[in-house]
C-alpha cells in the first residue's frame, strides 16, 4: 500500500497492564477502501487495539497514525472529532435518552455549541437543531429505527440497543468506522441485518471498517482482509482465503496437533 | 402535550414545546395571571412568592448540575452565599446599581463555583459530594473571619435598596416583579439550554462518561460548565436574596439549605426543568402549610406542650417526603410524563 491509500496505520504498538503483556509489537494498516477484520481467540487483545486506536489506552511503546498525522496518545473525544467512531462490545449508550437524542448527541462534534448561542433556543440554535435532525433521520431510515424514535433506550431489547450503538457512530459521520463485536449476542436473523447494515455503510459512505468479530461465517463473507491476534500478537494477516488455510491461525483456535 | 390523533409533519413542530394554539393561549394566560398576582395576594403571600420564587433559580441552577450533568453537588447553599456576598459587595463597596451587580455576581459565583467543580476531573459519586461539601464549610468561614473591614464579618451586611430609575423597591410588591421576571428568564435559558447541543452534552456525561469520551465530547470541559452554569444560577439567587432581605450574615444559608435543595429538585424529578419549579413548591408550600397547621393546633389546644406542634410538623414533614420517594421516586414531573402520555392515547389503548 502506498502511503496516500493508508487511512490508519498502526506501528509496533506495546501495551501492558502491569506484568499482562496485552499487545506486543502489533502493526497493520487499514486501507481507505476495504473492511478489515480483526479475529482472534478470547483475550487475544482485539478490544485493547480498538481502545488504543480510539484513545482510551495509551500504549507503552508504538505509534498510530490517521492520515499520516500521529494520534497516539491523543484525548478520545479529540480522536473521535477526528473521524474515528466506534462502537462497544457491551453497549455503551446514554441510557436515560431517547434514540433520536442518543444520536443528535453524537452530532456534537459537527454543532461545536457555545454558551451564548445555546442560552436562547430561538433563531440561529433553532434552525442548527432542524439541519441536525435531518442528518440523523437519515440515519434513523437506513438503520430502520422509526418506531422506536422517541423510545427511552435503556428500554430497548438488546438488538435494538445494538443498532443505535452503530446509528450513534455514523452520526458522528466518520471517515473510519471500528465495530467491536457488532454481533455479539445475537440471532441468525439479525446477524444477517447487521452485516447487510454494514456493506451498506461501506458502499454508501465509503469508508474503511475495522471490524472485530468472532463469528467466523460473517467475517469471511464480508471482509476484504483479515488479522488475526493471539495472546497480544498478530499471527497473520490476508485474504479470507489464506487465513482459512494459515496452519498458525489453526493452531491458535484449535489447539497444536503436535502436544 | 398533544391530543390523540395529532400529528408532528415536520421537525420544528416535533421539537416545539408548544405545539397547539390552546397550549399558547394557556401558556400566555398563565404568565398573565403570573404577573398580575400582586393584584389578588397579600403581602405575607407576595413574601412568601418571592422567597420560594429565589428557591426556584437555585434549584434550576443544581438541576442543571446534578439532574442533568450528573455531578453532585452538596454546596449549592454556599454558592448562594457567595452570590448575596458578591452582589452586596458591589453595590456598598463599589456603588454600582443593583441591575449590574446581579449579572455580575452571577458570574463571579460561576467563577467559584467553577474552581470547586475542578476536582470532577478525578472524582465522581460520593466522592465530588465530600469535595462540593467542603465548599459549604469553608465559605461561610471565609466570609466570617478573613478581611472582615470588607465582608462585615459575623456583624453582616446592610444592603441598599434597589431603585429603578426614581422608583424604589422597596416593597414585597416591587421585589416580585423583579424576582418573577428573573426565574421566567433563568427558566426560559436554561430550558433551552438542556434542550440544545450542550444540554445532550451533559445528559451523555451523566449517562455514560466514558461512551461520551469516545463521541467527542470534552467531558471534563463540561462537566466544568455545568458547575458554572449551576453557581452562575446560585449567585443570581444570592443576588436577589441579598437585595430582598436588605440584609445577609455569612450564615443565612447552611448545609439544611443545600441537602433541601437537593430534595426539592428529587421531589420536582431529576433531569427535568419542569421538576426544578415544581419541586420547590411542593416542598416549600407543604412546609408553610405544615407550619400553618401547627400554629392552628398550638392556638386551638392551649393544654397541649408548647413544642408539640412543631415537633408533629417536623414529623409529618418528613412521612410525607418519604412516602414520596417511596411511591414516586422518579419525582412530580414523571407523574406528569405518565398523565400526558395517558393523554395523547385516549382514547385509544395504543
Amino acid at each position: 500500500m502506498s502511503a496516500g491509500d493508508v487511512r490508519l496505520r498502526v506501528q509496533k504498538v506495546c501495551l501492558s497492564f502491569g506484568g499482562v503483556q496485552a499487545l506486543s509489537d502489533v502493526s497493520f494498516e487499514v486501507g481507505t477502501s476495504e473492511i478489515l477484520a480483526i479475529i482472534g481467540p478470547n483475550g487475544a487483545g482485539k478490544t485493547c487495539l480498538v481502545n488504543s486506536i480510539s484513545g482510551f489506552y495509551t500504549p507503552q511503546q508504538g505509534d498510530i497514525y490517521y492520515k499520516n498525522h500521529e494520534i497516539t496518545g491523543l484525548a478520545p473525544y479529540k480522536i473521535a472529532s477526528r473521524g474515528i467512531a466506534r462502537t462497544f462490545q457491551n453497549i455503551q449508550l446514554y441510557s436515560g435518552m431517547t434514540t433520536v437524542d442518543n444520536l443528535m448527541a453524537a452530532r456534537h462534534i459537527h454543532i461545536k455549541p457555545s454558551l451564548l448561542s445555546s442560552a436562547v433556543y430561538f433563531g440561529p440554535a433553532h434552525r442548527r437543531e432542524i439541519q441536525h435532525r435531518k442528518v440523523v433521520e437519515d440515519i434513523i431510515d437506513f438503520l430502520e429505527l422509526e418506531s422506536i424514535r422517541k423510545k427511552v433506550v435503556g428500554m430497548l431489547p438488546y438488538g435494538q440497543r445494538k443498532k443505535v450503538d452503530l446509528g450513534r457512530a455514523l452520526a458522528l459521520e466518520p471517515e473510519l468506522l471500528l465495530l467491536d463485536e457488532p454481533m455479539a449476542g445475537m440471532n441468525y436473523e439479525e446477524k444477517e441485518d447487521m452485516a447487510r447494515y454494514i456493506l451498506d455503510i461501506f458502499d454508501l459512505r465509503k469508508i474503511p471498517i475495522v471490524l472485530i468479530e468472532h463469528d467466523m461465517g460473517v467475517v469471511m463473507d464480508i471482509s476484504d482482509r483479515v488479522a488475526v491476534l493471539d495472546f497480544g500478537r498478530k499471527i497473520a494477516e490476508g485474504t479470507p482465503e489464506e487465513i482459512k488455510v494459515n496452519q498458525s491461525v489453526i493452531s491458535a483456535y484449535l489447539g497444536d496437533a503436535g502436544f | 402535550m398533544q391530543p390523540c390523533g395529532t400529528f408532528n409533519v415536520d421537525y420544528a413542530r416535533d421539537m416545539a414545546i408548544l405545539r397547539t394554539r390552546t397550549q399558547w393561549v394557556l401558556t400566555i394566560g398563565g404568565l398573565v395571571l403570573l404577573f398580575t398576582l400582586p393584584l389578588y395576594l397579600s403581602d405575607h403571600l407576595l413574601g412568601m412568592i418571592n422567597m420560594l420564587g429565589i428557591m426556584i433559580v437555585a434549584v434550576l441552577g443544581l438541576m442543571i448540575l446534578t439532574g442533568y450533568a450528573g455531578q453532585i453537588n452538596l454546596g449549592q447553599a454556599a454558592f448562594v452565599t457567595v452570590g448575596a456576598y458578591a452582589s452586596a459587595l458591589m453595590t456598598t463597596r463599589l456603588g454600582m446599581p443593583f441591575w449590574i451587580a446581579m449579572p455580575l455576581a452571577g458570574l463571579s459565583t460561576g467563577l467559584v463555583g467553577f474552581i470547586f467543580g475542578l476536582p470532577s476531573l478525578r472524582v465522581k459519586g460520593f466522592y465530588l459530594a465530600m469535595t462540593t461539601l467542603a465548599a459549604q464549610f469553608i465559605i461561610p468561614t471565609l466570609i466570617a473571619h478573613v478581611r472582615t473591614d470588607i465582608t462585615g464579618g459575623g456583624r453582616g451586611l446592610t444592603v441598599p435598596t434597589p431603585h429603578l430609575g426614581d422608583i424604589v423597591l422597596n416593597s414585597q410588591t416591587a421585589m416580585f416583579f423583579v424576582i418573577v421576571t428573573v426565574v421566567v428568564l433563568l427558566t426560559f435559558i436554561a430550558k433551552s439550554l438542556v434542550r440544545g447541543p450542550i444540554g445532550r452534552a451533559f445528559v451523555a456525561i451523566r449517562d455514560n462518561d466514558l461512551a461520551a469520551e469516545a463521541m467527542g465530547i470534552n467531558v471534563f470541559r463540561y462537566k466544568l460548565l455545568a458547575f458554572f452554569v449551576c453557581s452562575f444560577y446560585a449567585g443570581i439567587a444570592g443576588s436577589l436574596y441579598a437585595h430582598w432581605m436588605r440584609f445577609i450574615n455569612y450564615d443565612i444559608l447552611t448545609i439544611m439549605d443545600s441537602i433541601w435543595y437537593l430534595g426539592m429538585m428529587i421531589i420536582g424529578g431529576m433531569g427535568s426543568i419542569t421538576g426544578a419549579i415544581v419541586g420547590p413548591i411542593f416542598v416549600y408550600a407543604l412546609d408553610q402549610g405544615l407550619t400553618w397547621g401547627a400554629n392552628q393546633m398550638g392556638g386551638t389546644f392551649a393544654t397541649l406542650p408548647a413544642t408539640l406542634p412543631a415537633a408533629i410538623h417536623v414529623m409529618v414533614f418528613g412521612i410525607v417526603i418519604l412516602l414520596f420517594l417511596a411511591f414516586e421516586p422518579r419525582g412530580l414531573n414523571h407523574r406528569w410524563e405518565v398523565f400526558k402520555a395517558a393523554y395523547r392515547l385516549t382514547p385509544f389503548s395504543y
